[in-house]
């Protein structure tokens, strides 16, 4: 469609890269909230067309390429494939959701904050979209700049030093991935233009030894496991949360951490097997060490926004696990259960930061007993809840239990040390509906009134879609099954 | 019977339109509105369940597929209900006693504010929707659906009246306990994946050759895991007597018709894994006879009516698995039937109580109730006859059938059957005299309060007690009748093939007149016994001492709980959270940043401003290149 | 003459000029010491340059000795250092008082 220069992948970049600059000169708060949820709303209908427009084809079709830097080798090449395309889904769906949530919220520099948020949208679509090592760092910095001055300048009481934090470990990641792409890119073969190729298919038929392999994987795993955060790069992550603005916490979480998980898949796994092979367990033992080290902990929290950061910490922990399992079933699952979990946590998001703005408060020991002031909310919370401990016919089910079930292909004592995470998942969870919502008022929570149209929008199309997809999840493996299933027949 | 086919799935989707109506339009809908609703689509279903039922009979079985769930390169499952002999019963049984709990629930919780009302029937229809739906699955995914699905009902029932804290802490706690349960079902279903590349009932059971007997003992076992947390057995049981906290009527539905049967309907199903895991079965029948006794002697020192009755559950599917575990798969069924006609029974017996009671569950506080409610009075009776197992009630029959089925596998099951089945008669009757008989203990205002229940309980009371006492009369042993065991006959189909394996131990007729004689005797003494002691009970301060303290403390097993896995995992979590997380893995961190801080801050004294050091530093420098470049 | 007289000879400036810098403070000798050590390098350039030249006229009678040029361009830059660096130290001596280098510390802060 569009001839052959403008497609969708390029759509998707480029609409809220200029929306985003655009963005910037909007003086006035509201004209620049309406122009920037518009912007968003557009991406979101290009997403929906990319949806429509697929063939099914690995890494074709939809694609979108001409030279960069030509004589080094950098192409600026774009791709849709199944996983991508889910993806780049995910980041469009989530921003509305993201704005609309906030509309209530007032910033100061309101222009700034919209067009840092259209920015970071604009790198998040590059990461999943790109088929070529330069652009897709490029764009994995880019998603990371906008979020540090969202953290810095927006955040809450201690947001220096937690973003500075933040800023310098996930840098310090990049660093890694930069230098492993340098070296796989030192050892690629010559193309008509350059001696190397920074291509993804270039690396994906690199030959490197196993020594060679074995050093670069932890320099490209380091990388998204900060990202991700699989444990222990953890620590970045509550404090990150707590301390940012909800709606860039919502972006952090729901797709932010996906780019980790999207990096494993597509540069990791292809790219390095024999390295994966040889350290499974090493990686399997520390994701599973980090579901129930996070889930116990999260039990211990008493904010709101950690006790979700921890839970999210123990999910991605699971999502880990199952890539490296390296079953096929186990990819699938973590393939739709990044959307499922983008979907889940930023509906608790949006919830924990309603009742923060209401009640201005996120201390679970000093709320109790909302259910009577806002029942809506409380139905709606505790749907999501429950989303998000993989209760089934709910989204997360389906993908939790693929994970699992290849998990436990892989080995049956993982699968067992890391199922005891659902029940932890389950007393954390429980334990916060039942003191947040549950029980008796306070003196705070007297005041709490029910919340609005807007706010009922969102989680209600948040809770439509973990109910759709949780029923009817067979569209999302229709859409990713080209993509994920040659991964895993590589280790075969 | 091909229109049978195109309405099957009404059965379990009426109830979820139910909960959608009640759910979405709790604010707008009147109490009798959301009452006919709520209650009139598990009549719809039952209907239907009946017509499927006959159809069944005739011997139609079908498997029904509607759409794929999920249908990946490696994993398949199907969206498909398994309509035969098991579920069809186990259908009539749901919404059957789910409806007349409906029913009395119309008016029991008439009380509640219009929203509440009308969010509870949602709730209760939820609940059977997820039962419907834990029986119909044709594959053990769309049946750990329902299994988790009862959880969160039961949960959400449980925790009905959130304001009060203990009440949602036991709700938190059934759903948790069930959890864990649910993971060793989970694990199972993964293993049966892995070896069989299948989930689908038909697939496993016609391939079980394929399993070796460790794979089939590991999975057996972990189904079974799943079943003590479904069904309450030990380790697993201490949350059913906790989950009292809910309205009465769903003790009722939580009891009787469904959830705790899931796990003893998992195992039926599966019948032919667990025949041929004679270790499992072992274990099963263990376990089952421990609960039932331990159950039954925490029962013996309750004073809370339904706590009596939630302990008597625990006690009874004790029996159910000792059923399970010596290969009596038809007699378990058979005792999830009658014991659901007849606890029904007794726990909306309870619940018109209660109602009449104001709230009062304290028995000590009871007494002499029989003058002002008679209808309740006498179908209490007859429930209590029947789990009792006087014949010729329903309980009987069913709790024969098991007991000699022990008898014939290991006799020492037998004898700790009777002298369950003896407990079982002393704290029945302990609660009915101590609840209907005697003086009047409660207070004044009480005792002015006092009235027999409205039309809508005493009516479903009345249908239960029937049952309770003519329901065992399907199951009628070959002595007594050639041919009177129906329900065998009509289930033979899906134990066909354990019949085949299982070896079969015949009682003589002798043997088993001898059996029932012995079990019903001493029922009837203990019976008697407690009638004797109860009927005149006044209330005392009594300060239990010894084995009765132990007893009455429910033989410390929460407190055991407590100390060995919930106090150290929540020490374990402070340890993580206060130390690992904040001093060693944070700590390394923040260390490396204040290892650079520190660093530089030492490195920057050299840059003190004096040009001399510069330059000294400088010349220092190019001497040592010089002599790298010369000597080395 | 042989060329290590040269290079004894510019070693020893050199080393002068090197100890100068290092301990005296006073910035016009520091400067001093900075020229000889730039001439300790001329001398040995125009050294080099005559052996060299030495060398290859026996092969090539015509080969020109250019290496001296370098000479040049030392001085041009010590020329335009010598400027510099006096109007830093009149700057110098303008705001402190003093051509003491260590006072020069002071533009730390």
């Amino acid at each position: 469609m569009f001839g052959n220069y403008i497609t969708i992948p390029h759509l998707l970049v480029l609409f809220p890269l200029l929306a985003g600059v655009l963005t910037f000169f909007i003086k006035k708060e509201s004209s620049a909230k309406s122009f920037s949820l518009l912007a968003v709303m557009i991406t979101l209908l290009i997403s929906i067309a990319s949806l429509y427009f697929h063939n099914n084809k690995e890494l074709s079709g939809l694609t979108f390429n001409y030279m960069w830097l030509k004589s080094i080798g950098a192409k600026f090449s774009m791709a849709l494939d199944g996983m991508g395309r889910l993806l780049t889904f995910l980041t469009a769906v989530s921003f509305p959701i993201i704005l609309i949530a906030g509309y209530r919220s007032s910033f100061k520099n309101a222009n700034v904050f919209y067009g840092l948020i259209l920015l970071a949208q604009a790198g998040l679509m590059g990461v999943f979209l790109s088929t070529d090592a330069l652009l897709f760092y490029f764009f994995w910095e880019l998603a990371l700049i906008p979020i540090y001055f969202l953290c810095s300048y927006w955040g809450g009481e201690k947001r220096i030093a937690a973003t500075f934090k933040f800023f310098i470990y996930t840098f310090t990641g990049s660093l890694f991935l930069l230098v492993g792409i340098i070296y796989v890119y030192l050892h690629t073969g010559a193309t008509r233009f350059s001696d190397h190729s920074f291509s993804l298919n270039a690396f994906r038929t690199v030959i490197l030894n196993s020594s060679q392999q074995n050093f670069m994987f932890w320099l490209f795993f380091i990388a998204f496991a900060i990202k991700m955060p699989i444990f222990p790069f953890h620590t970045w992550q509550p404090d990150t949360y707590e301390q940012s603005p909800t709606s860039v916490t919502m972006i952090l979480s729901g797709v932010m951490v996906k780019m980790g998980v999207f990096g494993l898949i597509r540069w990791v796994l292809p790219i390095f097997p024999m390295a994966v092979v040889k350290f499974d367990n090493v990686l399997i033992g520390l994701s599973v060490i980090g579901m129930i080290y996070a889930s116990l902990i999260a039990i211990k929290q008493d904010d709101l926004k950690r006790l979700a950061a921890y839970s999210s910490i123990a999910h991605i922990g699971l999502m880990s696990a199952a890539i490296f399992s390296m079953q096929t079933v186990a990819l699938e699952g973590v393939v739709i259960q990044m959307f499922a979990h983008g979907i889940n946590i930023i509906g608790l998001w949006i919830v924990i930061d309603l009742i923060e703005r209401q009640l201005g408060t996120r201390k679970i020991s000093q709320l109790g007993g909302i259910a009577h002031k806002a029942p809506v909310l409380t139905i709606l919370l505790v749907v999501i809840a429950f989303a998000n401990i993989a209760l089934p016919l709910t989204n997360a089910f389906v993908g939790e239990f693929m994970m699992f079930g290849g998990l436990f292909k892989f080995n049956i004592w993982y699968a067992a040390v890391a199922g005891l995470s659902i029940i932890l998942a389950a007393v954390y969870t429980l334990n916060m509906v039942q003191k947040v919502f549950y029980g008796n008022t306070n003196a705070l929570t007297e005041s709490m009134k029910e919340i609005s149209w807007n706010e009922k929008l969102v989680l209600m199309v948040i809770v439509v879609m973990i109910f759709l997809t949780g029923v009817f999840p067979q569209p999302i493996f229709e859409l990713t099954k080209i993509s994920v299933a040659p991964i895993s027949t590589i280790f075969k | 019977m091909n229109n049978i086919l195109q309405i099957v799935w009404l059965i379990p989707i009426l109830p979820l339109i139910g909960f959608i109506i009640n759910g979405l339009g709790r604010n707008n809908l009147s109490k009798t509105l959301s009452g006919l609703i709520g209650s009139g689509v598990i009549l719809a279903s039952f209907i239907i369940s009946v017509y499927v039922f006959l159809s069944v009979k005739e011997g139609n079985t079908h498997l029904i597929h509607y759409f794929e769930f999920i249908n990946t390169v490696s994993l398949n499952v199907h969206f498909d209900f398994q309509i035969d002999q098991l579920s069809s019963l186990f259908l009539l049984i749901i919404t059957g006693v789910g409806f007349l709990i409906h029913v009395y629930s119309t008016s029991y919780m008439h009380e509640e504010p219009t929203k509440d009302f009308a969010k509870y029937f949602a709730y209760l229809n939820l609940f059977v929707f997820s039962m419907l739906l834990l029986v119909m699955g044709g594959n053990y995914i769309i049946m750990f659906i329902g299994w988790e699905g009862v959880g969160l009902c039961s949960y959400l029932l449980i925790g009905f009246w959130f304001k009060n804290n203990e009440y949602t802490n036991a709700a938190k706690k059934a759903f948790i306990m069930n959890r864990i349960g649910d993971l060793g079902f989970l694990l199972a279903v993964f293993w049966l994946l892995s070896k069989l590349g299948s989930a689908d009932f038909h697939q496993v059971f016609d391939n079980v050759a394929k399993l070796t007997s460790f794979d089939i003992g590991g999975i057996t076992l972990l189904l079974f895991v799943g079943a003590t947390g479904k069904s309450a057995q030990i380790p697993l049981y201490t949350w059913l007597p906790d989950a009292m906290a809910g309205p009465t009527p769903v003790s009722a539905l939580i009891h009787a018709a469904t959830m705790v049967t899931a796990g003893i309907y998992m195992i039926a199903r599966s019948n032919i894994l667990f025949t041929m895991a004679p270790l499992t079965q072992a274990i099963i029948s263990i376990i089952g006879i421990s609960t039932a006794l331990l159950a039954a002697t925490i029962a013996l020192k309750q004073n809370d009516i339904k706590k009596v009755l939630a302990y008597s559950t625990v006690s009874q599917l004790g029996y159910m698995f000792v059923g399970l575990g010596v290969g009596a798969y038809t007699g378990a069924v058979f005792h999830v039937m009658t014991h659901a006609f007849f606890k029904a029974l007794l726990f909306l017996g309870a619940g018109s109580v209660i109602h009449a009671m104001g709230g009062e569950q304290d028995m000590r506080n009871m007494g002499g109730l029989k003058k002002y409610m008679s209808i309740t009075h006498i179908t209490f009776l007859l429930g209590c006859l029947a789990i009792a197992g006087m014949p010729p009630f329903s309980g009987f029959f069913s709790k024969d059938e098991i007991l000699a089925a022990a008898f014939a596998h290991q006799p020492i099951l037998w004898i700790a059957g009777v002298v369950g089945a003896l407990l079982t008669a002393f704290y029945m009757f302990r609660l009915y005299a101590m609840t209907f008989h005697g003086q009047f203990r409660g207070t004044h205002d009480q005792q002015h309060h006092l009235h027999e229940s409205p039309a809508a309980i005493t009516i479903p009371l009345v249908i239960l007690a029937i049952l309770a006492v003519v329901g065992g009369w399907i199951g009628i042993p070959e002595v007594f009748m050639h041919g009177g065991h129906r329900l065998e006959a009509f289930l033979e189909p899906i134990f066909e093939k354990s019949n085949h394996i299982a070896v079969k131990h015949e009682l003589s007729h002798a043997t088993e007149y001898t059996l029932m004689a012995v079990s019903v005797g001493g029922a009837l003494i203990a019976l008697l016994f407690a009638w004797n002691k109860f009927s005149k009970y006044q209330k005392a301060e009594i300060n239990e001492t010894g084995i009765g303290k132990v007893i009455a403390n429910k033989w410390y097993v929460d407190e055991l709980y407590d100390k060995v896995i919930v106090q150290p995992l929540q020490s374990l979590a402070t340890f993580f959270n206060q130390v690992i997380e904040k001093n060693i893995i944070d700590g390394l961190v923040n260390g490396v940043g204040k290892a650079v801080h520190y660093g530089s801050r030492q490195i920057r004294l050299l840059q003190s401003g004096l040009v001399g050091t510069y330059i000294l530093l400088m010349v220092i420098g190019m001497l040592i290149l010089f002599i790298i470049q010369l000597f080395l | 003459m042989p060329v290590y007289y040269y290079i004894f000879l510019a070693v020893a400036l050199f080393s002068i000029g090197v100890i100068g810098v290092l301990i005296r403070r006073n910035a016009i000798i520091i400067f001093m010491c900075v020229e000889l050590m730039l001439n300790a390098a001329n001398l040995l350039l125009v050294a080099f340059s005559k052996m060299h030249h030495q060398v290859l006229m026996k092969t090539n009678p015509t080969a020109a000795s250019d290496a001296q040029v370098f000479v040049f361009f030392i001085m041009v830059v010590a020329a335009a250092e010598v400027s510099v660096g006096l109007a830093i130290i009149v700057m110098m001596y303008r705001n402190t008082h003093s051509v003491d280098v260590n006072f020069l510390n002071r533009l730390k802060n």
